[in-house]
């Protein structure tokens, strides 16, 4: 008799809390709250080295998953060096060298700019349900938020985070921490999203944490200034001649 | 009787020659393979000490313990005021600071697209001085292969084997990508001066020397540098005073809870040099143990053949009435003279031939073609006292021990047999 009240009763509390749905349905929810196709983003990252914090200003533009163009606009030594991110080659352009150069491929793995971030990290916005496949791992709050945790692991080879552990919002379908590991299993990145807002009706990340657990140094702080999504960007942006504009 | 003695080696050759020859073969061999093991640990130290660590070098505490990652974002900074305290406090040494860098060396085509991108190995050092000591510790006038050397700031030098491979020539211009002290990307423009050949395999291979102030510059470390390298006054590595050198220096400088602090290490502590030079030295022991060991072996088999071959004289010797223990001392005294003479011939010919490698050198550099080693390609022998003295005590002491054991025979010889062995 116990068991089946308590039957009765785990029901609607699992569907209240969207237990009912498998991790790749909960994923494409994230997916469709946080993925836009174009989107344009200024944003602040405060590195904290192990000789003080310093701040890096950077307004980027983003097409699709495989597009991006990037330019710094502070500290003063940076400004004016832009990226030009198209699949898989990355070009930077510096106005003291007067150059556009090719960045090698496993460069763009490297820490950008000394952050915990990577090239990748910072330029790419991949649809998530395309890369992995997600199984609900439980449950837990964070930041006074209920989330459910999923698991993700890649669905192909050359991926470079092989699974995720990722927190997701239960009601804003907003990632809120997330684990990022390699295929042996090593914990790489750590992420905690300090404060989250609301963006042509849909919940983003207004500022991360993040901390390469390999790398010396106290995080990097992700800190978006303004967001527009579904902005219009002309073509001409994803050319290497924008670089030299 | 020595007179007496030496007199009948010299008419008698079949009693001196042979063994003359083996005991200045081994001589030689011993005499030669020291010299070459001394000149190949001295090139290995001095070109270590010129190219990576100094004799001793100073670094802060967290960069101590990675050197091997060459972490500049644990650089020193402050360095102006250290190195004028270092040049105060120890004028025995001349101080120079240095950056070591990596990085991508990248070659435009005429339209300023990438052309070449291959990786270097970096030094910052102090080009444009005019007292810079740099000059003689890296060599760098003679090593000039092309061009001419740096004579302003944005200027650089390219390994010749590095210009060979990029197909370019001074005056072109090239592109430096690196990272800062904060790990930023960086890029810097630099032309090329000259191309250099300092005949190290890992320095021709990729290295690129470019001034100090620039690569401060480039790598966002005003007044900073990887490492303060000192070096000894005559140029030699003197462990002793390194140590205590060290010890003083840590002792009033080095805050073990300041991550940044500075900390000066001897060439022998950098880098895990310590146990690569400690290995070096066992085996080039254990070579020469072996050696030896075999020499003296094949000494004392001589003496053995020669008692063998002289049993009959023997024999009679004491058929007529010598006495066992006067025979004995006259083998004895005649294998000291041919060891001593074995020994001086042996030591000549040995100090010779490593003397002509000391002046002429050995390249191997066709052998070290893909080598990380910090050798010079061209290994010199090293002629010292010691060189005169490692094989003559081996080639006599064996001699005379061999004749000693194999003399022992004589006290066994029974008078009331000789005859027949005579007869026989």
């Amino acid at each position: 008799m116990k068991y089946l009240i308590w039957s009765i009763l785990a029901v609607p509390v699992a569907i209240l809390f969207g237990q009912s749905q498998t991790g790749d349905e909960i994923l494409q929810k994230v997916d469709r709250n946080m993925f836009s196709e174009n989107k344009i983003i200024v944003s602040r990252m405060v590195i904290h080295g192990e000789r003080g914090s310093r701040t890096v200003e950077v307004k980027s533009w983003q097409r699709g998953v495989k597009e991006a163009f990037s330019e710094f606009l502070a500290p003063a030594r940076e400004q004016g060096t832009k990226m030009l991110k198209l699949q898989d080659m990355l070009w930077t352009f510096t106005p003291s060298t007067d150059r556009t150069i090719l960045i090698s491929g496993h460069m763009l793995r490297q820490s950008m700019m000394g952050s915990d971030l990577s090239y990748e990290d910072m330029m790419e916005d991949p649809h998530l349900p395309n890369l992995y496949a997600a199984s609900v791992a439980g449950e837990e709050s964070v930041n006074g938020r209920s989330c459910l945790i999923l698991l993700l692991i890649a669905k192909k080879e050359d991926i470079v985070y092989n699974s995720r552990k990722v927190w997701v919002d239960k009601t804003r379908f907003v990632l809120v921490r997330e684990e990022l590991y390699a295929k042996s299993g090593k914990l790489l990145k750590r992420m905690d999203v300090r404060e989250v807002m609301e963006v042509q009706k849909r919940w983003m990340a207004k500022s991360i944490f993040y901390k390469d657990v390999l790398k010396d140094g106290e995080g990097t702080e992700f800190l978006v200034d303004s967001l527009v999504l579904d902005a219009v960007i002309p073509d001409y942006l994803f050319s290497k001649a924008a670089l030299k504009k | 009787m020595n007179w007496f003695l030496l007199k009948g080696l010299l008419r008698d050759r079949s009693r001196s020659l042979f063994p003359v020859i083996i005991v200045a073969a081994g001589v030689t061999l011993t005499v030669f393979l020291h010299a070459w093991l001394a000149g190949a640990l001295s090139s290995m130290i001095q070109t270590t000490a010129h190219y990576k660590t100094g004799h001793v070098g100073v670094m802060t505490r967290t960069y101590a313990e990675k050197t091997d990652q060459i972490p500049n974002d644990l650089a020193l900074l402050g360095v102006d005021t250290l190195l004028a305290a270092l040049r105060k406090e120890y004028p025995d040494l001349r101080w120079t600071p240095r950056i070591t860098f990596g990085g991508l060396l990248d070659i435009p085509d005429d339209m300023g697209e990438t052309k070449e991108q291959v990786p270097v190995s970096g030094m910052g050092v102090d080009l444009l001085s005019a007292n810079s000591p740099e000059w003689n510790i890296l060599n760098i006038g003679p090593a000039l292969v092309q061009g001419q050397l740096p004579k302003r700031r944005g200027e650089i030098l390219i390994a010749e084997g590095l210009a060979g491979k990029l197909h370019i020539h001074p005056g072109q211009t090239a592109t430096l990508i690196s990272s800062t002290m904060y790990g930023s990307m960086t890029f810097v423009n630099f032309t090329f001066a000259g191309t250099v050949r300092f005949g190290v395999g890992p320095m021709d291979r990729s290295a690129i020397i470019a001034d100090l102030s620039d690569v401060q510059a480039a790598m966002d470390m005003t007044d900073g540098a990887g490492m303060i390298l000192g070096f000894f006054r005559d140029d030699l590595y003197h462990e002793d005073l390194a140590d205590q050198l060290t010890a003083r220096f840590n002792a009033r400088y080095t805050n073990a809870s300041a991550k940044f602090s500075p900390i000066m290490g001897t060439l022998r502590q950098q880098s895990g040099l310590s146990d690569y030079l400690d290995l070096v030295r066992f085996i080039s022991n254990a070579i020469m143990g072996i050696f030896l060991a075999a020499m003296s072996i094949v000494l004392w088999n001589a003496g053995l053949t020669g008692s063998l071959r002289r049993y009959g004289e023997i024999g009679l010797r004491l058929a007529l009435g010598e006495d066992k223990g006067h025979v004995y001392r006259s083998m004895i005294v005649e294998s000291l003279m041919i060891g001593i003479a074995g020994s001086l011939i042996g030591t000549m010919i040995g100090a010779a031939f490593a003397y002509y490698l000391q002046v002429h050198g050995f390249d191997i550099g066709s052998m070290m073609k893909n080598g990380s080693l910090m050798i010079t390609d061209i290994i010199r022998a090293k002629v010292e006292p010691l060189t005169l003295v490692v094989g003559f005590l081996p080639g006599v002491l064996a001699t005379l021990f061999g004749s000693a054991i194999s003399g022992i025979g004589i006290y066994k010889r029974q008078t009331s047999q000789l005859f027949k062995e005579l007869e026989a």
